[in-house]
């Protein structure tokens, strides 16, 4: 696996560029106003299952964005994706804009090299679950992001205070968990740390009414909200179905057609990925040293098998290669 | 083989479904989305899966969900695409 290269680009080490930019960008000074500004230009660090729907949005609401990945074989993974999505969403979505490729293409910048996001207004972190792998990320984030600059972290279950805590702006450190597909969703689950401050979460509402939706404002524990919960629904369903009990489509219908809901736990694992599931519990699990987060061992087998879920073709269930 | 041999086509379609939805029967004229048999995220795919397969584009012109309602409609949709690229004896790409 490929890692994440936090260091300075080599001609930049000679500029001091570990001092943060004087810079004071036009949203920093319309935040000081109190005054709304739309804005232009958005970094998206990590573009793997998640960050790629932001990606999504961000272009279909006319944002353009500095999407950062750890290779360029995940760039095109990406650039793949977002490409299908962006173009075939206004089947599914209404009051998005029917792009073409060049208009979409148009819109984002793809680079390995996070040195390229400076010139952005807000930065978005979607990158693996892995407190060693988002803890130099944002370290390094801090040193070369403007000062006013708000950092998203849209992570499923570290706590928002420990990421802030790894900056020198922790008041502008905030919470954003986004769910897929984040084009069709219209609200957003946003985490308010001990530290963020009242102007930043402006600039969240900024940012989330360009892309009209709304937010749910928590406080900061593990999981928050939305996975402390659901990762009990879909790690109790994978221990169901490891005991035989029912088949995955059976647990999965009986969510949907019993319940209302739109998809089953399995699905949802699945969409979400198996190993950023096994992650989160194992987050949770050791935050809280409570025996009700232990991941289900059928869980962890399957990531070890490498299926991953629908990103990987087989989960809980078996998705077909479109290249087929 | 050619993609306005409609049968071909229908059966290419629903194997395609059917490796992804557990499911007996499969009518040629039944709702996809009506029914809750495909999602979103799946009809992304089954119209990606249609472009590699068919060799074309779908066009801003052909984002209208009727063309993919059933597998009837998708049916005619890629004959339709296929004579309309005047080329309807397109090859099926492997």
């Amino acid at each position: 696996m490929k890692l994440w290269s936090v260091e300075p680009e080599e001609e930049n080490k000679s500029k001091g560029s570990h001092e943060k930019p004087e810079h004071h960008s036009d949203h920093e000074i319309a935040l000081e106003k109190g005054s709304i500004m739309n804005l232009k230009t958005i970094g998206v660090i990590g573009i793997g299952n998640i960050g790629s729907g932001l990606v999504v949005d961000l272009v279909l609401h006319g944002i353009n964005v500095i999407a950062v990945d750890v290779s360029e074989k995940s760039l095109e993974t990406a650039r793949n994706n977002i490409l299908q999505t962006a173009r075939l969403a206004p089947m599914f979505t209404k009051n998005v804009p029917k792009l073409t490729r060049d208009q979409i293409l148009s819109r984002i910048t793809f680079t390995t090299n996070l040195d390229e996001v400076p010139v952005c207004e807000f930065i978005v972190e979607n990158v693996t679950e892995d407190w060693n792998i988002k803890k130099p990320i944002y370290e390094r984030l801090d040193r070369i992001a403007p000062a006013g600059v708000c950092f998203g972290a849209n992570t499923s279950c570290i706590s928002i205070t420990r990421i802030s805590s790894a900056t020198n702006r922790p008041d502008k450190v905030v919470g954003m968990h986004f769910m897929n597909p984040v084009h069709m969703m219209s609200t957003v689950e946003v985490i308010r740390s001990d530290r963020t401050s009242a102007e930043t979460l402006v600039a969240v509402n900024h940012l989330l009414t360009q892309l009209k939706k709304e937010a749910i404002v928590v406080g900061d524990l593990p999981g928050f909200v939305s996975n402390r919960i659901s990762h009990l629904f879909m790690n109790e369903a994978a221990f169901v179905f490891q005991d035989g009990i029912a088949t995955a489509d059976q647990i999965d219908l009986i969510f949907k057609k019993c319940f209302g809901h739109k998809m089953g736990p399995l699905e949802t694992a699945d969409l979400i990925g198996l190993d950023t599931v096994v992650r989160s519990l194992d987050v949770l699990y050791d935050s809280f040293q409570d025996l009700k987060f232990r991941c289900c061992p059928l869980l962890r087998k399957m990531v070890d098998a490498g299926h991953y879920g629908r990103k990987s073709g087989r989960g809980f269930h078996v998705y077909p290669n479109p290249e087929g | 083989m050619s993609a306005n041999d409609p049968n071909h086509v229908k059966q290419i379609i629903r194997n395609f479904i059917n490796d992804s939805i557990n499911i007996d029967t499969l009518g040629d004229d039944e709702n996809l989305f009506e029914s809750g048999l495909i999602n979103s995220l799946f009809a992304v795919q089954l119209m990606t899966f249609i472009e590699r397969k068919f060799g074309f584009e779908i066009s801003m012109d052909d984002l209208d969900i009727e063309n993919f309602k059933s597998i009837s409609a998708t049916a005619a949709f890629v004959a339709q695409k296929s004579a309309r690229q005047g080329n309807p004896n397109v090859s099926l790409q492997k």
